[in-house]
């Protein structure tokens, strides 16, 4: 595997011994090693030598310091050095084009690059241009394969290592989530069952071929499902010149799809609450739902640093001879 | 007295084809037969083994001059025609600033006139190309502009659009022609809306876009009696709507590009932006309404919305670069290799669409483009070896750009010779100097 | 902490570690076949015996001792030492499990998995005896030192191994040995343990074919 621009690329990884026969293989690969790296981070000194000598440089073209900073501690905890290009602290000359500051990275010699774009595609493009390994830390409304990836794990966290039958809802701004798309190809090749949730407007218009049901019906869904997995509404996607054509107000989206506390009583005991972060706290989630001992949130940011470390370790540690 | 022979081909028209030589004494066409004598002097063009056809005429290009000469100019525009059979295309008018004043309009003519190629111009139909006002067609008109459009943008105002019709009717001859994309339904897409748009959450322009614009203009072109050109046919639904017009009488036009013929929208499945155009590559059962519109007439022409880009600004993200694609060089092969080699339509009905039909609708058949090959005729022809394999490369087109999708395509048949007015401007497959 | 069932444990039985520090492993990948069965399995319980006596002697008792095993066999044989000083000494010695892999000296250069999960008790002023089967290069045993040293600072490490065959290319030796055992470079030394390996404990040495240089 040689990059990390979606999460069916996990389906190349080698994991030494026969290389993976199936994205599920791959996937659950992935999760095992970041086991192992879940125990460095809880060491005293939550570090080891294992990318000493390589660089790896954060390209992040839309804000997101959560990400960018989970990427770096991953980084550093693997003893890798690390670079920033970020349009939050104007590193990224707005005036120079991706192709030009990607050329300039490369001249440097790094090993990896970590790219966040808003427009889909845009790692596939650096990944054209480089001859480092690339991930991709979000793209547009493409994919987000680390996010998925720790979601999963820390669901195996509290529902075991196998994930078959396991019913989860996903529910929000589908069309528009990167989350969304990762998700239901990771989640879905570890056996779970999928449904989508969410009004109309915001579901992709051709849904064929996707291994989901789709329900515009949250209450429906409830009470049978084991995770309600909540997306966020994303006020910076939607088009700023047009009319708000996916739902009338934050209120009715609220009422009719949101995670509210009588809704959250419902829930079966030990169905799981899971967010990718930020939350809008009374839009998609209820605020008491979001601290509940349900809700899984601020594992998943925990399990972030030992995902990214798996990942980065996997394309630029453990792989075969350095060309 | 000049003399060039076109010796051993067969030649192709709207008659027929009959095996022959074609005999050019200054720049007319003297003589047609098998194995004719050169005389002392003469140039002879070996043509064994090919076709010889009236020159193609494209009536959808992109030469970018003035205003994004980085990308292309005429002078080399019209090379990559001329290399691609061409005697004549009809450039459109989104250049910087636009065609939508008579001396923009007579500038570009003047530069065309050196050309490798006859270079004609559509003009705007509205000022600035914004949709709201006419442009001064009558004036335009006396300079010899026929084809009028908005091109790169749709006129989506029915008034604005109904007015052009019944103010075109005063215009012999000339025809409106409409980039159907109602501009409230494509916003923020960037490919077709489909299965693919879904997957790679890449917003999507849906095919209704397309049709549902069409659909308008037809009945106002029935209402006014107006004259009517699709261009850059994408949709099925759209090939239904323009038979359903042509049965019912509507004096309705259209053209489709050789990409539209070939590629789906799973081109865009790695994000590169050679693959992005407006109006977007659709779906399979899109492609395959098209060529049965090309076969039973639906579809007159085939143009190829030769939209070069300057590289750089290509090498940029999906949802960030600009749309288009190279086509002028490339398209007569394209369909050679794709529709005619498989059978799926004679050589004589894609010269058809490639020479003589679009000739008609642009208005270029009265400047001695796509006529016959008969005697008395101007020798605008191109002669084509249907069976030369050849491999594109992108980066050593004419063009200035390389925004090509068929690079690395292996291609069955190529232009050998053009002639413009008896003239070699392309030499055994090479640009005549 | 104590030797506890653990799935990890037999994550490959009955394969070779990878890699040229996993001992044991021809570097050409020619074929090999089985020349002399150096241990069997009483005699490799005699060396561990005598092996768990000497590390009591050597420390004047168990008290202060810490086992940690290598994997994967090491940490097999990590956990049978602390039964066998458990059973003659009385005193239960910790045992933990440790792996190497982040702090080889080859990775990017060849594949590299994690083989478990470390889990070593603290190690503060005590005495921490490395476990493993073979000593060859003495790689594996510097990029042990360096990982234990990261996770606490013990009083002394000892390293105790069943095999030392030589060829070493760091300056490093073993405290305790179970068996010196010259080889050539291109033989390989093949541990196997019941808890890792199908059939009997045993300690083979493998070669080319007969005849073959």
């Amino acid at each position: 595997m040689k990059h990390l621009l979606a999460v069916d690329d996990l389906a190349e990884l080698d994991t030494s011994g026969p290389v993976a026969t199936s994205l599920r293989t791959g996937i659950e690969s992935m999760l095992d090693l970041t086991a192992s790296f879940v125990e460095v981070t809880q060491r005293d000194i939550p570090k080891v030598p294992a990318l000493r000598g390589k660089t790896v440089v954060s390209l992040f073209y839309e804000d997101s310091t959560r990400t960018r900073l989970s990427f770096e501690a991953a980084a550093k905890r693997l003893g890798a050095d690390t670079m920033t290009f970020s349009v939050a602290t104007s590193s990224v000359n707005k005036g120079e084009s991706l192709l030009d500051t990607v050329q300039t990275i490369e001249a440097m010699g790094v090993h990896a690059i970590v790219v966040r774009h808003s427009a889909a595609g845009a790692p596939h493009r650096v990944a054209s241009w480089t001859s480092a390994s690339v991930v991709n830390a979000g793209d547009g409304r493409h994919e987000h394969p680390t996010q998925a990836l720790l979601d999963a794990f820390t669901l195996r966290r509290h529902r075991g290592p196998s994930l078959d039958g396991c019913r989860v809802a996903i529910v929000g701004d589908i069309a528009n989530s990167r989350v969304a798309r990762s998700n239901v190809v990771a989640l879905r090749a570890l056996g779970c069952d999928l449904t989508l949730v969410g009004p109309p407007t915001l579901m992709p218009s051709r849904i064929d071929g996707w291994p989901v049901a789709v329900s515009y019906d949250l209450d429906d869904v409830l009470a049978d499902v084991d995770v309600v997995y909540l997306l966020r509404i994303q006020l910076e996607r939607i088009d700023a010149n047009g009319a708000d054509v996916r739902f009338p107000t934050l209120r009715e989206y609220s009422a009719r799809w949101g995670l509210t506390a009588p809704r959250a009583a419902r829930l079966k005991p030990d169905t799981l609450v899971m967010h990718p972060g930020p939350m809008n706290r009374g839009v998609e989630i209820a605020a008491e739902v979001a601290d509940s001992v349900r809700s899984l949130v601020t594992e998943q940011v925990a399990n972030g640093v030992a995902v990214r470390m798996a990942v980065l370790w996997s394309l630029v540690g453990s792989g075969g001879p350095v060309v | 007295m000049s003399e060039l022979v076109l010796a051993g081909g067969r030649v192709i028209d709207e008659t027929g084809e009959r095996v022959g030589d074609v005999r050019i004494v200054d720049g007319l066409i003297a003589e047609v037969g098998p194995r004719l004598s050169a005389s002392a002097g003469a140039l002879v063009l070996d043509s064994e083994g090919c076709v010889v056809a009236p020159g193609l005429v494209d009536i959808h290009v992109h030469f970018r001059e003035p205003g994004r000469e980085d990308a292309e100019t005429i002078e080399t525009g019209a090379r990559a025609a001329a290399l691609g059979g061409c005697t004549a295309v009809v450039c459109m008018p989104n250049t910087e600033p636009p065609l939508d004043d008579a001396a923009v309009v007579q500038a570009v003519l003047e530069r065309g006139r050196r050309a490798a190629c006859a270079v004609h111009v559509a003009a705007c139909i509205t000022k600035g190309r914004h949709g709201t006002e006419l442009a001064p067609m009558g004036e335009l008109y006396d300079l010899g502009v026929r084809m009028f459009t908005d091109d790169g943008d749709c006129v989506a105002d029915a008034r604005v659009m109904r007015g052009a019709f019944e103010y075109l009717g005063a215009l012999a001859g000339s025809v409106l022609a409409q980039h159907a994309e109602d501009p409230a339904l494509v916003h923020g897409g960037h490919m077709h809306e489909g299965a693919w748009s879904a997957r790679l959450g890449i917003p999507g322009r849906p095919a209704e876009a397309e049709s549902s614009i069409v659909g308008r203009d037809l009945a106002l072109a029935k209402l006014t009696g107006g004259r009517y050109h699709v261009m850059h046919v994408s949709s099925g639904q759209t090939v239904e709507l323009v038979r359903a017009a042509k049965a019912a009488g509507v004096r309705v036009t259209a053209e489709c590009t050789p990409q539209h013929l070939v590629l789906t929208d799973g081109a865009c499945a790695e994000f590169d932006p050679v693959f992005k155009m407006n109006p977007p590559l659709r779906e399979q059962h899109d492609v395959d309404a098209l060529r049965a519109g090309l076969t039973d007439g639906t579809i007159d022409a085939v143009a190829t919305d030769h939209a070069p880009h300057a590289p750089e600004t290509k090498a940029s993200p999906f949802e960030e670069a600009p749309a288009g694609m190279l086509g002028v060089e490339t398209g007569l092969a394209v369909v050679l290799s794709t529709l005619v080699e498989p059978g799926v339509v004679s050589i004589g009905a894609a010269l058809g669409a490639l020479s003589w039909r679009p000739a008609r609708i642009s208005g270029l058949d009265a400047y001695g483009h796509g006529g016959p090959v008969s005697i008395g005729r101007p020798a605008n022809l191109c002669v084509i070896d249907p069976t030369l394999r050849w491999v594109v490369d992108a980066h050593r087109l004419a063009s200035r750009a390389t925004n090509s999708p068929w690079h690395e395509w292996k291609l069955t048949g190529k232009v050998r010779h053009t002639l413009l007015d008896g003239l070699p401007t392309v030499r055994d497959g090479e640009l005549n100097q | 902490m104590h030797a506890r069932d653990d799935a990890a444990n037999t994550k490959r039985p009955g394969t070779d570690d990878p890699g040229p520090m996993g001992e044991g492993h021809v570097a050409s990948g020619a074929p090999v076949v089985l020349r002399t069965r150096v241990f069997d399995a009483d005699d490799l319980r005699r060396a561990l015996t005598r092996i768990a006596h000497e590390i009591v002697e050597r420390n004047h008792g168990a008290a202060n001792v810490v086992l940690v095993g290598l994997y994967t066999r090491g940490v097999a044989l990590s956990r049978r030492l602390a039964v066998a000083i458990e059973s003659f000494e009385g005193v239960a010695v910790p045992v933990g499990a440790l792996d190497v892999s982040f702090y080889r000296d080859d990775i990017g250069l060849r594949p590299v998995v994690p083989l478990g999960p470390t889990e070593v008790p603290d190690v503060s002023g005590k005495v921490v005896v490395l476990v493993d089967d073979v000593l060859f290069t003495g790689r594996t045993a510097r990029a042990a030192l360096d990982a234990l040293l990261e996770l606490g600072r013990p009083r002394a490490v000892q390293l105790a191994v069943l095999v030392d065959r030589g060829h070493r290319e760091l300056p490093l030796r073993a405290d305790f040995v179970g068996k010196n055992l010259p080889t050539r470079a291109v033989e390989d030394v093949r541990v196997r343990l019941r808890e890792v390996d199908v059939g009997n404990d045993g300690v083979e040495l493998w070669g080319p074919p007969e005849g073959a240089s």
